[in-house]
C-alpha cells in the first residue's frame, strides 16, 4: 500500500500543535513544500466539515487540495481526506492522519498520507509493498 | 501514448500482488532468470506465472528475451524510479510543511509562555 509516514518532535504543547495543525490562521503559516506562500486556507474543523488550501511554490506553480474532516479529536488526532484540485497530478482521494502524542519536551507529531494510489493499491498488504519497495529502491539508486 | 499517471497505476497495479512482488524480489537479487526458476518456489502452475509475467512485461517491470528454448526475465528499473521518485515527490512536500509547522507551532509556545510571565 501507498503509504508516507513523517515524525516530527516539537517543543510546544498539543493543544498548540493542534490548532497550527487545524485553524486556517495556522494553515497559512507552514501549508506548502518550499518557503512559498498560502493563498486561501479554509478549515471548518469537525466531523463532516471542509478544509481547502492554495498554495504558491516558489517556482510560480499553483496548487490547490481540498478534503473533509472525517475525525477530531483536540489536542489528539485529526483525520483528513486529501484531493489535489485540478491539474495533472489528480490520484483521486487519499488520507491524511496527523496523531499528537504529548512528550516531556512538547509534542511528538506522527503523520501518515495514506491511501496514495488506486482502489486495487488500497487492497495490498502495506508491509510487503513497501518492503520491496525499499528493497528494489536500494538496488536501484547505485544503477542510475 | 501511455502517460505518466497511467504508468504509475500499472507499476503500482503490478505490485499489489505478492507472487509478483517475490518474482520481483528474485529477480533481484539474481540477474536474469528462467521462466521454471521462477515457477519453482511457488505451488502454482507454470500458466499461472506467465500471466503474471505478463502484467509485470506490461508494467515495463520485467524484460523477456527468448534464446533458443529458453526465456530469460529480467528486472528493468525504470518504472520502479518512477514510482519513488513519485513518493518522494509527497515526501518532499510534507517534510517542508511538517519543518515550518513544528517552527510556527514553538514561536507560538514560547509567546504562550512570555504572556503567562
Amino acid at each position: 500500500m501507498t503509504s508516507l509516514t513523517l515524525v516530527r518532535r516539537i517543543k510546544a504543547r498539543p493543544q498548540l500543535v493542534f490548532d497550527a495543525v487545524t485553524t486556517p490562521e495556522g494553515i497559512a503559516q507552514w501549508w506548502g513544500p518550499d518557503a512559498g506562500p498560502v493563498l486561501v486556507a479554509e478549515s471548518d474543523v469537525r466531523v463532516g466539515g471542509r478544509y481547502r488550501v492554495r498554495f504558491r511554490k516558489l517556482d510560480g506553480s499553483e496548487h490547490e487540495s481540498s478534503g473533509t474532516y472525517l475525525e477530531v479529536i483536540r489536542p489528539e488526532r485529526v483525520v483528513m481526506s486529501w484531493r489535489w484540485i485540478g491539474g495533472m497530478e489528480d490520484p483521486g482521494e487519499s488520507r491524511v492522519e496527523i496523531a499528537l502524542r504529548a512528550i516531556p519536551e512538547g509534542t511528538e507529531l506522527t503523520f501518515t498520507h495514506s491511501r496514495l494510489h488506486d482502489e486495487e493499491t488500497r487492497r495490498s498488504h502495506e508491509e510487503g509493498w513497501s518492503g520491496a519497495l525499499r528493497k528494489l529502491e536500494a538496488r536501484f539508486a547505485d544503477q542510475t | 501514448m501511455v502517460n505518466y499517471q497511467q504508468r504509475l497505476d500499472r507499476t503500482f497495479a503490478a505490485l499489489v500482488d505478492p507472487t509478483r512482488r517475490a518474482i520481483l524480489a528474485h529477480l533481484e537479487r539474481k540477474e536474469g532468470a528462467s521462466v521454471s526458476e521462477l515457477a519453482e518456489p511457488f505451488r502454482i502452475k507454470l500458466p499461472a506465472v506467465m500471466k503474471h509475467l505478463d502484467v509485470l512485461a506490461d508494467a515495463g517491470l520485467v524484460t523477456r528475451s527468448k534464446s533458443g528454448r529458453t526465456v530469460t526475465v529480467r528486472l528493468r528499473a525504470q518504472p520502479m524510479r518512477e514510482a519513488m521518485e513519485w513518493l518522494k515527490h509527497y515526501e518532499r512536500f510534507w517534510s517542508g510543511s511538517l519543518d515550518r509547522l513544528a517552527r510556527y507551532a514553538e514561536a507560538k509556545e514560547a509567546e504562550a509562555r512570555s504572556e503567562k510571565r
